[in-house]
């Protein structure tokens, strides 16, 4: 019973970082109707600034200093990315965009790993205790990442459902030729959409490296890719299902770990996802779209 | 005389809203037979039915005796119903005698190890297919576009193509959707009489949705009035232009 | 100038040119295999560029003339690599005459499980086809990672060196023709119809479903032919070999060539290998300036250098004479 206590803490923890990095693929996806295969890479770049800001930084610089300068740095790329790769290919075919962006992501893959070939360990950002908890390990970590993660959360939930910012861009998710009538910059709307999910991202991946502490370029591919499964599992576009997706998955991880060798994890990941794919083409939380003829 | 196609009593409902309601039509073979009335009362829709892109929530469909509601779109346009779209949709990047033969395949007879090895009926059908297309091109003025893209005709053109498309099916059964919008009032004129010429040479039993009331009124032997996805009024051109219920649900507003 | 055009026009329309460039190849390949010719580094890069020409054409029928986005190419290479080294190794070792039919077995499970995913996503197209392409090309990773009898996680090795430049070269050729000959036929124009319109295909009788099976079935048919060719060719395989940048290194060539065109196919598998082993010295930065390349080829010309434009040596006779602009 304790064993599976413990179990369940992991996978609330594991989930609410997949939720993390899933928003943001949900929120691109939901606004421009497009995958953007890169934030799997910037989900990764956000471990490596995060290392860098530490190693290299004169004065040790608290926790929440560290996390807000992950989210802008890699928010602000996630905004260079869009305007210089993305923004021209608008009117173009669906497909050139997709291409363009897993592009772009392996470029920034493949230039982390050409710098850095090993992995690296993640220093040390504050003091990581373990306490218990009715017979359960937790330890500061974990409570940091759920605190975080529900905050950054309940924060973007109150964001797109309460501000004017929210509004907007549920205007441009809904109607992107229509919204510039009314006088709104749809341009400055994606902007801000990719600066909030690709520093969601950033967050995550910081988040994610000072849990395993082992931090490497293919972590892009390992564990960004898999975020974007939960995300799609949920119904991709859906915010509410990238965090049902990311539970989903995170507990499917922890308990096939648990229960089978290690090395089936990912075969029964994807598995899952295709299974759910086939029978909810469009995820669980996710509607089909409307076809005008 | 027969009835080609039956409506019996289709309703189609998106989520809430109730597009199509408790709606019938007969159409007797060999007639034509217009659907007119205000900008979203269903017509499309009803084409969209009849035509398999949507399954109606209640009621039926009859093609020739036979139910084909809820059938896949490409086994109902196999059995005889062709179309055309409201925005054209042409395959824009394939020629204007490719766009043609794609529909005539539907008629072609040979297995893909056939055409694999280029034996047997494939050479004979694949100069059989273009010879035909050609001569339908022919028909509708369209033989010296045949090697351009379907993206590169006028307009005119592209109503044309898709009409020529649309009967490369050898269809019993055509719809028109708004085959004039767009147009001035000569060239529905013209139209008009290329409707007429069409009907008579490919015998096909034709159903249009139009606005322009004076190809409704020249071209149809009966006509539909749809409302809110209602049937309001239903009868030959002149009764319908007498209609009361009509002149205030569509003519009165469009001050026609 | 007009005359210089007339004489292209008058070369590209040429029947014989096509036939007697094979003839020429296939002599080549056979000299050059047997009498040293060229050296080795310069044959495996030849055999190589025949390996991907077929990967990019059959890749090209999906992601181009079916215009879906496929991502899982890599996936079916490593059907058609395993299923046939494992003949080759384990069930008929030391017999070469029977490597043609490995290569087709290769091809012939690549392309049922093809078939098999084409048919469960039938529903799903656009962006979803391509996650479920993604999957499936993890799946097949990390299952072949997970199954002792093929070498877990170390893979394949001691593959007989079976893959000469001819047997390349001849395989290529036969993978042009067959998809020539399947997209200039009722079955090709209706899988072209679905990627220029589905709902209007689908409205002029084109049954689309299994105009998508065929295309998913063919395009997985050659990806495992190729796959096999590559293992006998590299004579080492593991999961690692068929990841991701694999099914990359596929999209560039086919993006770069131009999609729903074979000469495209040619072309984009020709430029790439040179590309890439002009790259070769770089390492790892190989893989920064591929997908940069991709980027700048998505930005600049989308469609490729061909377009959709064929080569009229591709299209049969009958065809070409549809396409002359009447002047």
């Amino acid at each position: 019973m304790a064993y599976f206590a413990q179990q369940a803490v992991n996978a609330i923890s594991l989930g609410f970082l997949y939720a993390l990095i899933g928003l943001g693929y949900t929120m691109v996806y939901g606004v421009l109707t497009m995958i953007n295969f890169a934030h799997g890479d910037l989900f990764m770049l956000g471990a490596f600034v995060c290392l860098l800001l530490v190693t290299f930084s004169p004065v040790a610089l608290p926790f929440p200093v560290l996390l807000i300068l992950v989210m802008v740095i890699i928010g602000g790329l996630g905004v260079l990315i869009e305007r210089l790769a993305y923004r021209p290919l608008r009117q173009a075919p669906r497909v050139s965009a997709v291409i363009t962006a897993l592009g772009c992501g392996l470029v920034i893959s493949n230039t982390t790993l050409s710098i850095s070939p090993y992995s690296r360990a993640m220093p040390e950002v504050f003091d990581d205790r373990y306490f218990n908890v009715l017979g359960v390990g937790v330890s500061t970590l974990q409570v940091l990442i759920i605190g975080v993660s529900l905050a950054l959360m309940i924060g973007l939930d109150a964001l797109i459902h309460k501000s004017r910012f929210g509004m907007a861009l549920r205007a441009v998710a809904y109607d992107a030729g229509t919204v510039p009538l009314m006088g709104i910059s749809v341009n400055r709307i994606i902007s801000l959409t990719f600066l909030i999910g690709t520093g969601l991202g950033g967050a995550a991946g910081m988040l994610y490296g000072m849990s395993f502490p082992v931090i490497s370029a293919s972590m892009g591919i390992l564990v960004g890719w898999k975020a974007f499964i939960a995300a799609v599992i949920g119904g991709i576009g859906n915010i509410r299902g990238a965090v049902l997706g990311g539970f989903i998955l995170g507990t499917v991880e922890i308990f096939s770990v648990a229960t089978l060798p290690s090395t089936y994890r990912d075969l029964i990941s994807y598995s899952l996802l295709l299974v759910i794919l086939i029978f909810k083409p469009y995820g669980i939380l996710g509607r089909a779209p409307n076809i005008k003829v | 005389m027969s009835a080609l196609l039956e409506v019996e009593d289709v309703t189609m409902r998106f989520g809430g809203l109730c597009a199509i309601s408790h709606c019938r039509m007969t159409i007797p073979a060999g007639i034509t037979h217009g659907i007119i009335g205000p900008n979203g009362a269903g017509k499309t829709t009803l084409f969209n039915l009849i035509t398999g892109i949507y399954r109606p929530t209640e009621g039926r469909i009859r093609f020739q005796g036979r139910d084909i509601s809820g059938q896949r779109p490409s086994r109902i346009a196999l059995g005889g119903i062709g179309r055309t779209f409201q925005n054209i949709r042409l395959f824009k990047n394939l020629t204007a005698l490719e766009n043609v033969r794609i529909a005539y395949d539907t008629q072609l007879h040979y297995g893909p190890m056939e055409s694999l090895l280029r034996i047997g009926r494939h050479r004979r059908s694949e100069d059989e297919s273009i010879a035909r297309s050609m001569a339908l091109l022919e028909h509708f003025g369209l033989a010296g576009l045949a090697s351009l893209h379907a993206s590169e005709l006028s307009y005119g053109a592209q109503r044309r193509l898709e009409i020529a498309r649309a009967l490369a099916l050898k269809p019993s059964l055509l719809l028109l959707d708004e085959p004039a919008a767009g147009m001035n009032t000569a060239e529905t004129a013209i139209l008009t009489e290329f409707l007429r010429d069409i009907r008579s040479h490919f015998q096909v039993t034709m159903i249009l949705i139009e606005h322009h009331m004076h190809l409704v009124m020249n071209l149809c032997d009966q006509i539909t009035v749809l409302d809110f996805g209602r049937v309001i009024a239903e009868g030959s051109p002149a009764e319908i232009r007498a209609n009361p219920r009509v002149i205030e649900a569509y003519l009165g507003e469009s001050a026609e | 100038m007009e005359n210089t055009r007339r004489f292209c026009v008058r070369v590209a329309e040429c029947r014989w040119i096509l036939p007697l460039l094979f003839a020429a190849g296939l002599a080549f390949c056979v000299i050059a295999e047997s009498g040293g010719l060229l050296n080795s580094y310069t044959r495996f890069a030849l055999t190589t560029m025949a390996v991907n020409v077929i990967l990019c054409a059959s890749l090209n029928l999906v992601n181009g003339y079916l215009g879906e986005f496929s991502v899982g190419h890599a996936g079916f290479m490593a059907l058609g690599a395993y299923a046939s080294a494992m003949l080759t190794t384990r069930l008929f070792p030391q017999m070469p005459a029977l490597f043609i039919p490995a290569l087709l077995a290769g091809g012939l499970v690549a392309a049922g499980i093809g078939f098999l995913l084409a048919l469960l996503s039938f529903k799903t197209r656009g962006d979803y086809l391509a996650i479920i392409t993604l999957a499936f090309l993890m799946i097949v990773k990390s299952a072949l990672e997970n199954i002792p009898w093929v070498g877990g996680p170390r893979g394949i090795a001691g593959i007989p060196t079976l893959t000469t430049l001819p047997v390349a070269f001849v395989a290529a050729a036969a993978t042009l023709w067959t998809i020539r000959n399947l997209i200039f036929s009722k079955f090709g124009r209706a899988v072209v119809a679905i990627r220029e319109d589905e709902i209007a295909a689908n409205a002029m009788g084109v049954r689309t479903r299994e105009a998508k099976i065929l295309a998913f079935s063919v395009s997985s048919f050659f990806g495992g032919v190729a796959g096999a060719l590559l293992a006998h060719q590299i004579t080492f395989i593991n999961p690692g070999s068929f990841d991701i940048i694999k099914s990359t290194e596929i999209l560039v060539m086919v993006y770069l060539g131009g999609i729903g065109s074979l000469a495209g196919s040619v072309l984009g598998a020709v430029i790439f290998t040179l590309l890439s082993e002009a790259l070769r010295e770089f390492g790892t930065w190989r893989m920064v300036i591929l997908p940069l390349i991709l980027v700048l080829l998505m930005l600049f010309r989308p469609r490729g250098i061909m377009g959709l434009k064929e080569l009229p040596w591709f299209l049969p006779r009958r065809e070409l004479a549809t396409r002359r602009k009447k002047s």
